[in-house]
């Protein structure tokens, strides 16, 4: 029989459902994974004599009409988990134990599922690399001295050295599709307003969207029409008709116009990145969708007016963190010494350096220059979009300008940090969907991932696109166990 | 434009967020080249342009403004870094 760890999400729902397999042997053989793995940095907080628990009684009263039966599953720590720690990977949040549960976790165990723990990612999701956690930097399975990328990389690492069968991730500016490139493995952004943001620990609220990291298409498929709900609880959650989208994925793509922008070709692009990018749109043509080359003019300015939107936002979400009602405090002289000092100790480097570009840009004086300058941007990025799916149905690119860098390679230079980002911002600021899907290794042996960009609700149209390409790239994501 | 000490200062005072001389530093030359970096937009024309204000195209929901008892007193406490029996305990604010 094929280790249980190899078997896909897909593959496990329909081997609990057959009795061939119980929530007991699939929890157990997980959580004994994860106890071999402290090497990799995934998890900051373990629930595993829980899960182990209720694995058990799930055994005893099983019930299969439940979309995720039994199945274990480890989610990243910015989801709010009633009764157990949620940092957000920072020093200010690493004793909070909400009294509330996340919508889409909620979502999850609504369907059966099981918590095995909370992973890390970059502090407040702040990141490109899981550098900044305050429980320090996350390892890649894939190779030693690696980044998983960030921010949701303990998710992308605990997936692809398979301590978990799928995971949930965060995306504000390319969190779950950069280091799902990273480690070889799916990653979705959903369309803004898909997926409840209640009880997430908010970052960037206009651009914030949680969404499934899996090892296939199909999974991802299945994962996201779990977590996708209209919630009333978040003044942004879109009420419609949420699909069945794991029953009607379809590989034929016959017909379909995909785009190809001619401004994804930056400066400097690596010949890997663009022979990758052939070969992808090589394949779509191969299974007869049209190729029409497009322009997206104002794709340049999407990164610099990302740096204005997501730090203001972060500057005002984070107010909330001032040593009070709780989280981390230090002891001050007075009530604003007290405010001073918890925020300087408790954020690290990185967040402090985005809470201060946000002040400085809604500072009085300053507003019309750079805020409301980014929010006209922000605009202009939309109306590309817009324009452009009149004529096409998706538009193929790569998901990243490289692959997986080494540990303290960008970390003293901000902006070079920032420019992983390139591909991935742009969908966030239009609210788009987005997929990234394993396709190919470079020179390293290291993945390389490739996006597919839908219309607003489109995610079928994408998944089936990415279920098209995934068959005939056949990636193989060989991980070795060397972390054990 | 360029960003000062006197001005890092400035937004450390407004963000509640205290900062020695030696990271006022770091700060200047990071911020410095960030805005370096996002001052790019200067060369797009957007006099006409409307701001997106929000990505989301539906109007805010009501709902009925009615009571909701949780009874999580308890819990919200626990959390409290500095607590009184009911209440959260800050320095003191009136003299």
């Amino acid at each position: 029989m094929t280790n249980i760890i190899d078997l896909t999400l897909v593959e496990l729902v329909n081997k609990i459902k057959k009795k061939e397999i119980s929530s007991k042997e699939i929890t157990k053989a997980y959580v004994d994974r994860c106890k071999k793995s402290k090497k990799l940095n995934t998890f900051i907080t373990d629930d595993f004599d829980n899960a182990l628990k209720k694995a058990d009684k799930f055994d005893k009263k099983p019930d299969f009409n439940k979309k995720l039966p039994g199945i274990p599953i480890a989610v990243k720590d910015l989801f709010c988990t009633k009764d157990l720690k949620t940092t957000a990977g920072s020093k200010i949040l690493s004793n909070f134990i909400p009294s509330y549960e996340s919508t889409v976790t909620q979502n999850l165990w609504n369907e059966g599922s099981i918590l095995l723990g909370k992973l890390n990612c970059d502090e407040f999701a702040m990141g490109s690399s899981n550098e900044t956690s305050f429980f320090g930097n996350v390892q890649s399975p894939i190779g030693k001295g690696l980044v998983p990328g960030g921010s949701s990389g303990g998710s992308a690492s605990a997936l692809s050295a398979k301590l978990t069968p799928v995971t949930v991730g965060t995306d504000t500016g390319g969190s779950i599709r950069q280091p799902a490139s990273f480690t070889g493995t799916v990653g979705l952004k959903p369309t803004y307003g898909s997926c409840s943001r209640y009880g997430i620990v908010a970052f960037a609220s206009s651009l914030d969207q949680a969404g499934p990291m899996t090892r296939n298409v199909k999974d991802c498929a299945l994962l996201f029409e779990v977590i996708s709900s209209y919630d009333n609880k978040d003044s942004t959650s879109v009420n419609f008709k949420r699909a069945n989208y794991s029953n009607k994925l379809n590989k034929s793509i016959k017909g379909k116009k995909i785009g190809i922008p001619k401004e994804y070709r930056a400066e400097g692009m690596s010949k890997e990145i663009d022979e990758l990018w052939q070969r992808g749109i090589n394949i779509v043509k191969e299974s007869g969708a049209e190729i029409l080359d497009i322009s997206l003019p104002n794709t340049k300015y999407a990164l610099p007016a990302y740096y204005i939107v997501a730090p203001a936002e972060a500057s005002s979400n984070l107010a909330r963190y001032d040593g009070v009602k709780y989280g981390f405090r230090s002891p001050g002289e007075n009530l604003i010494d007290m405010y001073e000092k918890t925020r300087s100790e408790g954020f690290g480097d990185e967040v402090k350096r985005r809470i201060m570009i946000g002040t400085y840009v809604l500072s009085s004086g300053y507003y019309d220059a750079y805020y409301l300058k980014a929010q006209k941007v922000r605009q202009l990025i939309k109306n590309d979009f817009d324009e452009v799916y009149k004529k096409v149905d998706a538009i193929l690119t790569p998901s990243t300008p490289t692959s997986a860098f080494t540990i303290g390679e960008k970390t003293n230079d901000p902006v070079s940090m920032y420019l992983n980002d390139i591909f991935t911002v742009p969908i966030n600021l239009a609210g788009l969907p987005a997929i990234s899907i394993p396709a190919g290794l470079d020179s390293k042996g290291y993945p390389l991932g490739l996006q597919i960009i839908g219309k607003a609700f489109d995610e079928q149209n994408i998944f089936n696109i990415a279920y098209s390409m995934e068959e005939k790239i056949n990636f193989k994501n060989e991980i070795k166990s060397w972390w054990m | 434009m360029t960003i000062d000490l006197k001005t890092i200062k400035h937004i450390s005072k407004l963000s509640r967020i205290s900062v020695d001389d030696e990271k006022a530093k770091k700060l200047e030359a990071d911020l410095n080249s960030i805005f370096l970096f996002i001052e790019k937009l200067n060369e797009l024309e957007t006099k006409n342009v409307e701001p997106l204000t929000s990505i989301a195209e539906t109007t805010l929901q009501l709902r009925k403004d009615e009571i909701k008892t949780h009874n999580i007193r308890e819990q919200v406490l626990k959390n409290s870094p500095d607590k009184n029996k009911d209440f959260f305990v800050v320095p003191k604010v009136v003299e």
